[in-house]
């Protein structure tokens, strides 16, 4: 492999409990610490060990969304992506148009793999790697838990609702992660350091000639039907007495 | 309108997630086709000609199609999609790998997870782990869906059978090629379709340990066992068995959460269950801000007690 594709989304942090706007139109990003998201973060992570282990001599990570999407791009590059590629815009594309602006770049650089989270913690659509290996026309092993390079090929391990799933893919292909596939590094302040001379480009989404209109109006953004605490009770026996008495037993 | 439903199966048993996600396609008002795709798959189409609602089962029979791959099955669909204005899929690991190729195809946005059909054309999905809930309207001219089974109850069987056809097989060299699976045998009810589900967390300290207390009172209560994401990371439970946004979501009738402290991301995967209990050793663990029941103590000597006291 010469060039790895990481595609990479910044999202509200996993460990921030989302507060639901009280107009009902969506979250509420404001002042809230925003993150890489989960699986983008071990794509990236998956891709800079292939590169050391010799299998890839380059890797690009480009994300698209606001300004600020640009720390996500500098924390994988902190954390050994080579180059980063930025397309600013301020709306919030929907999987389809990302996945049409990704082809575009995907034309550009030419990498033999694309590796991208299998879903981003924010919209949970679990799309974009797929939508992507549709458009161009290319295999994909999604929700991968192991992923090795097999000559020619790439031998992934998916982690499907029975078990486990074996798969060998010819290159090029897309890849989209779960969660058991590796453990992100941290990076260290040289490397952040070092991150700041890498090269990123910036670019916006009507230079790829991609239209990126929603096709998909939200009507509301309301919080889940509350549940309450019920009781708490103080031995086993009366456990079962009372969920008995509800019928469950 | 008429409205094609991917089944879900292993090749032998059409899955409980199949009827529920009809309830679902059935909603969106329209007559249902249901599409079985396969390899030597007379077992499930039958099966699937039962389900009240279905008004044509299509079988689509093709060594490629003997695994499941994205590739072969998003093809399959195509091949006849132009004959549909909405086409669902429960949002299984097969339903969640080949949809998207579908919708890219033919230049659709799909609506993932849907616990809700508001309207033909507007649905209820949640979104951040199930801490907020989208209401969407499309409009696009083709609607694609995949199901939160957990969201919707089994359709029944039907008076009179379906009508089984045979559809046409795209023929291509699919590039991905199965190699292995690795599937977990258990004669315990599946997790997905449980009426009780016991769950186990971190708590639980080994695999040997996690079997040992788990095993006894599933088997005494018919019950699928479960696990949280830090059991399976741990290695005590296999990812088969997780539980939460990313695993397997659940709404049994009962689900009882042993040594699990309820990270958000868990609870994506069982809140909606009827009735919640939980064990845990700490009193101020999250999960017993949405459980009816809670108890707080050793699972270790707990779980032996409760088994006592079924009696």
């Amino acid at each position: 492999m010469k060039t790895i594709l990481v595609p990479v989304k910044m999202v509200l942090d996993a460990n921030v409990r989302p507060r639901v706007r009280a107009d009902e139109t969506g979250v509420d990003l404001t002042g809230m610490r925003l993150s890489i998201n989960p699986f983008c973060e071990i794509a990236v992570e998956e891709a800079v060990r292939l590169k050391e282990a010799g299998h890839a001599e380059d890797i690009v990570v480009v994300s698209i969304g606001p300004a600020k999407a640009q720390d996500t791009l500098r924390q994988a590059l902190a954390m050994g992506a080579d180059r980063a590629l930025h397309i600013q815009t301020d709306d919030s594309p929907e999987p389809l148009a990302i996945a049409k602006l990704l082809r575009a770049v995907v034309e550009q650089e030419k990498p033999d793999l694309v590796i991208l989270g299998k879903q981003a913690v924010d919209d949970d659509c679990n799309q974009t790697g797929q939508m992507l290996a549709s458009l161009l026309d290319w295999p994909q092993a999604t929700f991968a838990s192991a992923v090795s390079v097999d000559g020619d090929r790439l031998r992934v391990t998916r982690e499907i609702d029975a078990g486990l799933q074996i798969l060998s893919l010819p290159l090029p292909a897309v890849v989209t992660t779960d969660l058991r596939l590796n453990e992100p590094r941290h990076c260290a302040l040289p490397n952040i350091m070092k991150a700041r001379k890498k090269p990123l480009t910036i670019t916006s989404p009507s230079d790829y000639g991609v239209d990126t209109t929603r096709r998909l109006t939200i009507l509301s953004v309301r919080p889940p039907a509350g549940r309450k605490a019920g009781i708490r009770v103080s031995s086993a026996a009366e456990l079962v007495g009372d969920l008995r008495q509800a019928g469950v037993l | 309108m008429t409205i094609l439903l991917l089944a879900d199966h292993d090749q032998h048993t059409l899955s409980d997630a199949t009827a529920r996600a009809l309830t679902a396609a059935s909603a969106t008002g329209g007559t249902v086709h249901l599409l079985v795709a396969g390899h030597n798959i007379g077992a499930v189409a039958e099966a699937a000609a039962k389900l009240s609602g279905v008004s044509t089962v299509l079988v689509a029979d093709d060594p490629a199609l003997a695994h499941g791959l994205a590739e072969p099955v998003a093809a399959t669909i195509l091949e006849h999609a132009g004959d549909y204005d909405t086409i669902v899929a429960p949002a299984t690991a097969t339903g969640k790998d080949v949809f998207p190729r579908i919708a890219a195809r033919l230049d659709v946005m799909q609506i993932s997870d849907v616990t809700r059909i508001v309207a033909p054309d507007t649905f209820e999905r949640p979104i951040y782990a199930g801490n907020a809930v989208e209401t969407v309207k499309t409009s696009d001219k083709i609607r694609i869906l995949t199901i939160r089974t957990s969201a919707f109850n089994p359709a029944e069987a039907g008076d009179t059978p379906a009508e089984i056809k045979t559809v046409a097989v795209p023929q291509a060299s699919w590039r991905a090629r199965f190699e292995e699976e690795i599937v977990t045998k258990s004669d315990r009810p599946d997790l997905s379709s449980a009426k009780i589900v016991i769950s186990g967390g971190r708590a639980l300290g080994s695999a040997d340990r996690f079997r040992d207390t788990l095993g006894p009172l599933a088997e005494r209560l018919n019950a699928a066992i479960g696990a949280s994401r830090a059991a399976v990371d741990a290695g005590y439970a296999p990812n088969d068995l997780q539980v939460g946004q990313t695993g397997k979501v659940v709404a049994p009738d009962l689900y009882i959460a042993l040594g699990i402290s309820g990270a958000i991301q868990h609870l994506a995967g069982m809140k909606d269950s009827k009735i919640i209990v939980a064990i845990n050793k700490d009193e101020d663990a999250p999960i017993f801000q949405i459980a009816d029941y809670g108890l707080v103590g050793d699972l270790f000597q707990i779980v032996p007690e409760f088994e006592k006291a079924l009696g």
